[in-house]
C-alpha cells in the first residue's frame, strides 16, 4: 500500500524543486543575455585578424554568399585559429564573453533538472502541456547552443542565440506555467513522449538555424556595405562571418530537418491510434506541414542559383516562425483537436 | 572554378537541351519549341521553389479559418458571425481549402514539376553509378578545397594502380575509380563516392509521389462513421445509415463498408477531485465476419488510444457523456421509459439535450400531432443550481439532477426541416405549435406533473460513449512511402558525395635513381552543399604514400605553379 500522504508530499517537494530550478534557469539565460550584449558592447575587443579579414574578403568578391572557406571541414576555423580567442584582446569584453557561456552552462544544467524533478514528481514524461514544452525547447536548444560554442568558436553569435531562449523560458515561467499535474487519457500514451520529444529536439536545433540565418542576413548586408571590416568597430564586425554563419544554419537545418520529419510521422502514427485518421488537415497538421514544406524550401533553395544567401536565410526564419506560431497560436487562438495548452 | 556549391547546382537545373528539328512545319516547330519551353520552366528548380511557397500560402488558410471537414459547427458560426466575406469565402473554398480547385492546382503542378525534374534525373544518376566518374581531373588540383602534394619513387604506372587498389578496398562499397594514362606519363586516377546521396534524394521524391498518391486513394475510398451508443444497448453497422454520422470517401457506396455489431456492458472513467480524467474505458462485446448473427462475441475494453483493428476498420473510442432516463406517466395510465443522450457542453459534463415523444400512447390519430411531448434542457452528473441556472460541478454522478422545460404540440417532424437530436425545432416554438407547460428542476426519483396528468419523472442517468469507425486501404502504403522518404531523406542529407584525384607525374629521373621519382598532387571535392569532406582527406592522401619509398610530403606551395 502507498501512504498517501507521504505519496502526496514527494510529489510537492518535486514540484517545487522543478519550479525552483526553473526560475534559476530563467535568471541564467538572462544573465547569459546581458553578459553576451555587454560583450559585443565592449569597445576593447580583440581585432579581428587578418586571416578574418583576408576571409571576409574573399566571401565578398564571391558576392557574400556561402563559399566554402580554405578547406570546408567542419574543424578548419579551429585549426587556423580565426575565431579562437585573440590572447591580446583578452579584456573585458573576453571575460564578459566566457562568463555568458559559464552561465548558459548553468542555466541549461538548472533547466534540465527542472525538467527531470518535474518528471519524477508528476511519474510520467516532463513534457504534457505548453509549459512543459517551451521548457524542454529551451533546454534542447541551450544544450545545442553550448555544443556548437564549443567546437566552433563562435561564441559571439550568443546574443542571437540566448534570446530566443530567454524569451522563451520567461514566457513558458509566465503565461504558460502550469502546475505539475496528470494527463488526460488521451496523452496517456508512449506516443507522447515520443512526438512531443522529437518535436521539441527539432524545435530546438532548428532555432538555432533561424538564428543563425538571421545573423547571416545582417552580417552579409553589413559586409556589402563595409569594406575594411578589421578597422570597423560596430558590433556586427565582430560577429562570425557569413561563410561560419551560413555553415551553421545549414548543419543545424540537416539535423532539425529530419527530427522534425520524423516528429511529423510520429504524430500522424498517433493520430492513427487515437484521432481515427493518420491525418485530417487540423489546424495544428496543417500548420507541421507548411514548417516542413518551408524548409524543404529552404533546402531547395540553397541548391537553386540566385536564391542562396540571403533569400535561403530568410526561408529559414519563416520556417521557425511558423514552428513557434504552431506552438503559440495554434494552441491558444486556433481551436483544433490538440487541445494539451493546459490553458483552457 | 567555381565554388563547389555552385556545381552542385548546376547538376540540379535541367540542361539537357535538343537541337531543334529541321523539318516539320514551321508553326508545328514552333508550338513544340513552346510545349519544351513551358516544360523546361515547370521543371525548373525556381519554378519549384515558387510552387512550394504557393503550397504553404494556400495551406495557410486551411489552419486559420474553420474547415467544414473538421469543425462544422465552428464553420457555420464563423460565416453567421461574418455575413459580409463569409459566404464569399465559402463560394471559394476558404472552408474546404483542402478539396477546393486552386489548393489541387498548386500540388497537382508541383508534383508534375516533381516527376519532370525526377525522371532525368534518375536515368543521369543510374548512368553515373554504371560509368564511374570520367578520368579527367581538374587542370589545376592545388585549386581545389582539399590538397595535398608528396613525392615518392617508382614508377607512375604502379603507383596509379596501387592507388587504385586501395581505393577500392576503403570504405562500404568503397569509390568508383577510373585511370587515365596522359602522352607526357602522367597518370590521373579520378575517384568518386556517394552516390547514395543522389540515391537517396531520388528515393526521397519518389517516395513523396508514393505517399500523395496513397492519400488521395484513402480519401477516395475510405470513410468514416460515428455512432453514439448507451451502455447497455449496441449497433449494428450493417449500413452506412446506421451511423448517425457517415462521411463517405467520393469512391465508397452502400455496399462497400464492413458489416460488424458491438455491444456497449459498461463504461467506466475516472477523475482527479479537481475534475480532470485520468482514465476511461468502455466493456464493449463485439462480432464481425462469420461470427455476425451467431451467439459468438469477442469481450473487450475499449479505450482511448488503442482501437479494435478488424478486417481493415478501425473502432475507436472518441468521447463520453450522459443520457438522462426519463418515466412518463399517461393521463391514461400507459407507463413508458425514454433515454436520450445529452450533449456535454464543457468539460464536468453539464450537457443539454432534448427528449421527444413523437407517439405519446392514449391519443387518437388525429390529435397526436397536438400532444407530441419534449423534455428539453440541461443535465448535470454533479449538480450545482446557482440563480436557476443549472450546471454541473463535477464529471461524475455524486448527486446527478436536470433542469428541464416540458413542451406539448407538433415536434415538427414532418415538415421536412432537418432536426438535430440534442434540441427542438424552435421555428415550431415560434409559430405557437409547440407550447412550454412546465419547468422543473428535479433529482433522480423526482417528477413533474402537467395539468392534464401526465406525470414526468426523472430515473437517472445512464452513460454513452461516442465510437468512430474508420476504414483507410492505404494507410499502409502511407506508411511504407512515408518511411522510405524518411530513408531517402536522411541518404541525401548525410552522405557527402566527395571526388579525389590523383595526379602522378614522372620527375626527370636522377640519373642515380633508376625507378625514377613521382610528385604526387591529390586533390579533394566535396560535392554536397556546405557537408564538407570532413576528417577524411588525409587518409586519402595516406593512400598515395608508399611505405617504402616516401620521401616526404611537400608543401603544396611547391609544387604549385610547375
Ligand atoms: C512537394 C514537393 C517537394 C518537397 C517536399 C521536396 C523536398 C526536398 C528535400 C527535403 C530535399 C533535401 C534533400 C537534399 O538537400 O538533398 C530536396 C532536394 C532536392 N529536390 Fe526536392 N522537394 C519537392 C519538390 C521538388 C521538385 C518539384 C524538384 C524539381 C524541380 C525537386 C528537386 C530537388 C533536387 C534537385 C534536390 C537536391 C538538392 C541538392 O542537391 O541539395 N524537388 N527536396
Amino acid at each position: 500500500m502507498v501512504d498517501v500522504d507521504s505519496a502526496t508530499a514527494v510529489w510537492e517537494l518535486g514540484a517545487r524543486i522543478s519550479d525552483f530550478t526553473f526560475e534559476g534557469a530563467l535568471a541564467g539565460y538572462v544573465t547569459a543575455l546581458a553578459c553576451h550584449a555587454a560583450e559585443l558592447a565592449t569597445r576593447h575587443a580583440p581585432r579581428a585578424s587578418t586571416a578574418a579579414a583576408a576571409a571576409t574578403t574573399r566571401a565578398r568578391t564571391a558576392g557574400a554568399v556561402a563559399v566554402i572557406t580554405s578547406d570546408g571541414g567542419p574543424d578548419a576555423t579551429d585549426r587556423d585559429g580565426r575565431f579562437a580567442p585573440d590572447p591580446a584582446g583578452a579584456g573585458w569584453g573576453e571575460r564578459l564573453g566566457r562568463a555568458a557561456i559559464m552561465v548558459t552552462a548553468v542555466g541549461f544544467g538548472m533547466n534540465v533538472a527542472s525538467i527531470v524533478m518535474r518528471g519524477l514528481a508528476a511519474h510520467r514524461a516532463p513534457w504534457g502541456n505548453m509549459y512543459e514544452i517551451a521548457s524542454l525547447i529551451c533546454a534542447i536548444a541551450a544544450g545545442a547552443w553550448l555544443l556548437v560554442a564549443a567546437r566552433a568558436h563562435v561564441r559571439r553569435m550568443g546574443v542571437f542565440v540566448v534570446f530566443p531562449i530567454a524569451v522563451l523560458s520567461f514566457v513558458g515561467g509566465t503565461v504558460l506555467y502550469t502546475p505539475a499535474g496528470t494527463l488526460v487519457p488521451v496523452l496517456q500514451s508512449y506516443w507522447l513522449v515520443v512526438h512531443v520529444l522529437l518535436v521539441a529536439l527539432s524545435s530546438g536545433v532548428l532555432m538555432l538555424s533561424g538564428a543563425a540565418s538571421l545573423m547571416f542576413i545582417i552580417r552579409s548586408r553589413y559586409e556589402r556595405r563595409v569594406v575594411n571590416v578589421a578597422d570597423d568597430r560596430s558590433f556586427v564586425a565582430r560577429l562570425p562571418e557569413t561563410a561560419t554563419l551560413d555553415r551553421i544554419a545549414y548543419r543545424t537545418a540537416i539535423i532539425g530537418f529530419p527530427l522534425f520529419t520524423f516528429a511529423v510521422v510520429a504524430g500522424a502514427l498517433w493520430a492513427e491510434a487515437s484521432w481515427g485518421r493518420y491525418w485530417g488537415w487540423d489546424p495544428k497538421e496543417t500548420t507541421a506541414l507548411v514548417t516542413w514544406v518551408l524548409y524543404a524550401g529552404y533546402l531547395h533553395a540553397r541548391a537553386t542559383s540566385g536564391w542562396r544567401g540571403s533569400r535561403a536565410a530568410w526561408i529559414s526564419i519563416l520556417g521557425f516562425a511558423s514552428i513557434m506560431f504552431n506552438l503559440f497560436f495554434v494552441n491558444m487562438v486556433v481551436s483544433g483537436l490538440h487541445s494539451y495548452a493546459g490553458l483552457n | 572554378m567555381p565554388p563547389p556549391d555552385t556545381i552542385a547546382a548546376r547538376r540540379n537545373e535541367p540542361t539537357q537541351k535538343r537541337p531543334p528539328t529541321r523539318r516539320g512545319r514551321k508553326a508545328f516547330t514552333s508550338a513544340t519549341a513552346a510545349l519544351r519551353n513551358l516544360w523546361r520552366r515547370l521543371t525548373s528548380m525556381h519554378t519549384a521553389l515558387v510552387l512550394l511557397f504557393l503550397l504553404t500560402i494556400a495551406a495557410l488558410p486551411g489552419a486559420l479559418l474553420p474547415q467544414w471537414s473538421t469543425s462544422r459547427v465552428n464553420t457555420s458560426k464563423y460565416i453567421a458571425d461574418h455575413p459580409e466575406i463569409g459566404p464569399w469565402l465559402n463560394r471559394l473554398g476558404f472552408f474546404n481549402v483542402f478539396s477546393s480547385p486552386w489548393f489541387a492546382a498548386v500540388y497537382l503542378l508541383l508534383f508534375i514539376s516533381l516527376i519532370g525534374c525526377v525522371t532525368p534525373r534518375s536515368r543521369e544518376i543510374l548512368r553515373q553509378i554504371r560509368r564511374g566518374p570520367p578520368a579527367t581531373a581538374p587542370r589545376n588540383l592545388s585549386r581545389l578545397p582539399h590538397h595535398e602534394a608528396l613525392t615518392a619513387v617508382g614508377d607512375a604506372a604502379h603507383a596509379g594502380e596501387r592507388i587504385r587498389g586501395r581505393l577500392r578496398r576503403t570504405g562500404i562499397g568503397g569509390w568508383r575509380t577510373a585511370m587515365r594514362h596522359e602522352p607526357d606519363g602522367t597518370v590521373i586516377v579520378a575517384a568518386e563516392k556517394g552516390y547514395l546521396r543522389d540515391v537517396g534524394n531520388l528515393v526521397f521524391h519518389i517516395s513523396l509521389l508514393a505517399l500523395l498518391l496513397s492519400t488521395s486513394v484513402g480519401s477516395l475510398f475510405g470513410y468514416e462513421g460515428s455512432v453514439i451508443i448507451t451502455a447497455g444497448s449496441g449497433f449494428c453497422a450493417s449500413s452506412p445509415i446506421a451511423y448517425d454520422d457517415f462521411r463517405p470517401g467520393s469512391m465508397v457506396n452502400a455496399t462497400t463498408t464492413t458489416p460488424f455489431c458491438v455491444d456497449v456492458d459498461a463504461f467506466h472513467a475516472t477523475y482527479t477531485e479537481g475534475g480532470q480524467a485520468t482514465s476511461f474505458q468502455a466493456d464493449i462485446r463485439f462480432q464481425d465476419g462469420a461470427a455476425l448473427g451467431t451467439d459468438t462475441w469477442q469481450r473487450r475494453a475499449l479505450e482511448v488510444n488503442d482501437p479494435i483493428r478488424f478486417s481493415g476498420d478501425r473502432l475507436y473510442l472518441m468521447g463520453h457523456g450522459y443520457t438522462p432516463t426519463f418515466r412518463i406517466t399517461y393521463p391514461n395510465g400507459a407507463v413508458r421509459n425514454y433515454q436520450q443522450p445529452f450533449l456535454p457542453s464543457d468539460s464536468l459534463f453539464t450537457s443539454e439535450g432534448a427528449v421527444k415523444v413523437t407517439d405519446p400512447p392514449g391519443y387518437p390519430r388525429d390529435q397526436l400531432l397536438k400532444n407530441q411531448l419534449a423534455i428539453v434542457g440541461v443535465f448535470a452528473p454533479t449538480a450545482l443550481l446557482a440563480g436557476g441556472v443549472l450546471s454541473s460541478g463535477y464529471p461524475s454522478q455524486l448527486s446527478p439532477g436536470v433542469a428541464v422545460d416540458i413542451y406539448r404540440g407538433d415536434l415538427g417532424m414532418s415538415t421536412g426541416r432537418p432536426q438535430s437530436v440534442f434540441a427542438i425545432d424552435n421555428t415550431q416554438v415560434a409559430r405557437g405549435l409547440l407550447v412550454k407547460k412546465a419547468h422543473a428542476v428535479l433529482a433522480p426519483g423526482q417528477s413533474t406533473t402537467l395539468t392534464d396528468g401526465t406525470r414526468i419523472t426523472f430515473t437517472g442517468a445512464k452513460e454513452f460513449v461516442s465510437l468512430q469507425t474508420s476504414y483507410d486501404p492505404a494507410q499502409g502504403w502511407a506508411l511504407v512511402s512515408v518511411l522510405f522518404m524518411i530513408a531517402g531523406l536522411m541518404a541525401s542529407l548525410l552522405i557527402k558525395r566527395r571526388r579525389v584525384w590523383y595526379r602522378i607525374r614522372p620527375e626527370p629521373a636522377p640519373p642515380a635513381d633508376p625507378a625514377g621519382s613521382l610528385v604526387i598532387e591529390v586533390g579533394g571535392l566535396a560535392r554536397t552543399d556546405q557537408a564538407g569532406y570532413g576528417r577524411e582527406f588525409p587518409s586519402l592522401v595516406a593512400l598515395a604514400e608508399d611505405p617504402s619509398s616516401v620521401s616526404g610530403r611537400r608543401p603544396a606551395a611547391a609544387v604549385k605553379g610547375q
